[in-house]
């Protein structure tokens, strides 16, 4: 299926991307579809962009439901290892 | 054991190696084409060669993008003997960027709005028509995204035959509050302009087969004719070659469906 969902926020960081520079980013936006490499018919899908710079300007991941669920627990335990100073 | 023949001499007779030589000469190339509202837009094309006139398919890529897979299936359709088309329906959200790059940027824009995918479409097919070898019929294909767009450029543009794979939300709810907006089409299918060929997985959610039911039902109450096929052990994409969806026996089945569809709406 096309599921069309997709969810859109802004960012503030950095990537490395296309001829492995590092970019600013501004923009992330996930969805749960079709993926362009992966092995799997559908898989959540983010990517880390600076439209500024162009389509090209893109890190794009693609990770399974299960992976993607394991890398926002990753993502929170990591934040919340660290001071909640340096975190907010 | 049964002995091997040796092979058999050729026959030569030039006249017909020749003539099916040009049978299976294709030729494809990418252009600019005129699109919704005038604007430039980036097509493929292929075509057999021979002066002979016949039937234009349009075909319309899946949401993944303009990609590779797609050109195939426009080369096959040239094989098949028309003067196939697909124009890149994310050409003004990235022009010249690579097929996932653009379909990304065009997903994070709020995707495809209906009234230009009609606009073209209907640039394509008259591109076509307006080609020499025309027989003036046109017929669309779409999969994925691209089925539910088959549709709804058929329920929009004179068109002579409409396939539609596996396309979601043709009937049915979108999900509601997310960037990339879309409707069903419920309310035009009973401006449904031509006759539609669905090809579906009975292991899809979207479209589910009670959605395909309910689309058969519909059609059928507005006397617009249809044939659908729905294979078992298939889900979506099962025409996709290069992803895990692809399922070689539906994907067989499908094509040759097509191509006795086509025929019979586009020859001549």
């Amino acid at each position: 299926m096309c599921t069309y969902a997709t969810v859109k926020t802004t960012i503030e960081g950095s990537a490395k991307g296309p001829e492995s520079s590092w970019f600013h980013v501004t923009d992330g936006t996930i969805y749960f579809d079709h993926p362009v490499h992966a092995m799997a018919e559908h898989t959540l899908n983010i990517d880390f962009a600076d439209p500024a710079r162009g389509p090209s300007a893109r890190v794009a991941v693609e990770l399974t439901a299960a992976s993607a669920r394991q890398l926002v627990a990753a993502i929170q335990a990591a934040l919340d290892s660290a001071p909640a100073e340096l975190t907010t | 054991m049964p002995r091997r023949r040796a092979a058999e001499p050729r026959h030569e007779r030039p006249e017909l190696i020749e003539s099916s030589r040009m049978s299976e000469t294709l030729t494809a190339q990418t252009l600019l084409i005129t699109g919704h509202q005038g604007d430039e837009v980036e097509a493929y094309l292929a075509h057999p060669s021979g002066d002979g006139t016949r039937g234009g398919v349009v075909v319309i890529h899946h949401m993944p993008g303009y990609d590779r897979a797609t050109k195939e299936i426009v080369r096959r359709f040239a094989e098949l003997g028309y003067d196939a088309i697909a124009p890149n329906l994310y050409w003004r959200e990235a022009p010249g960027a690579a097929p996932d790059d653009a379909a990304a940027t065009a997903r994070a824009k709020g995707g495809v709005p209906d009234e230009r995918l009609i606009g073209d479409v209907g640039g394509a097919a008259a591109y076509l028509r307006s080609r020499p070898t025309s027989n003036g019929k046109v017929g669309v294909i779409g999969y994925c995204s691209g089925g539910r767009q088959a549709v709804l450029a058929a329920c929009n543009l004179d068109l002579d035959a409409a396939v539609d794979c596996y396309g979601a939300f043709v009937v049915g709810t979108p999900p509601e509050g997310f960037p990339l907006q879309v409707t069903n089409l419920v309310d035009q299918l009973p401006n449904l302009r031509a006759p539609l060929l669905g090809l579906f997985g009975r292991e899809d959610s979207y479209p589910s087969p009670e959605q395909v039911a309910e689309l058969d039902e519909i059609l059928t109450a507005n006397h617009k004719p249809h044939e659908f096929h729905s294979y078992d052990d298939a889900g979506h994409a099962f025409f996709s070659v290069d992803r895990p969806s692809y399922r070689v026996a539906a994907a067989n089945d499908g094509w040759e469906r097509i191509r006795v569809f086509y025929t019979t709406h586009l020859g001549g």
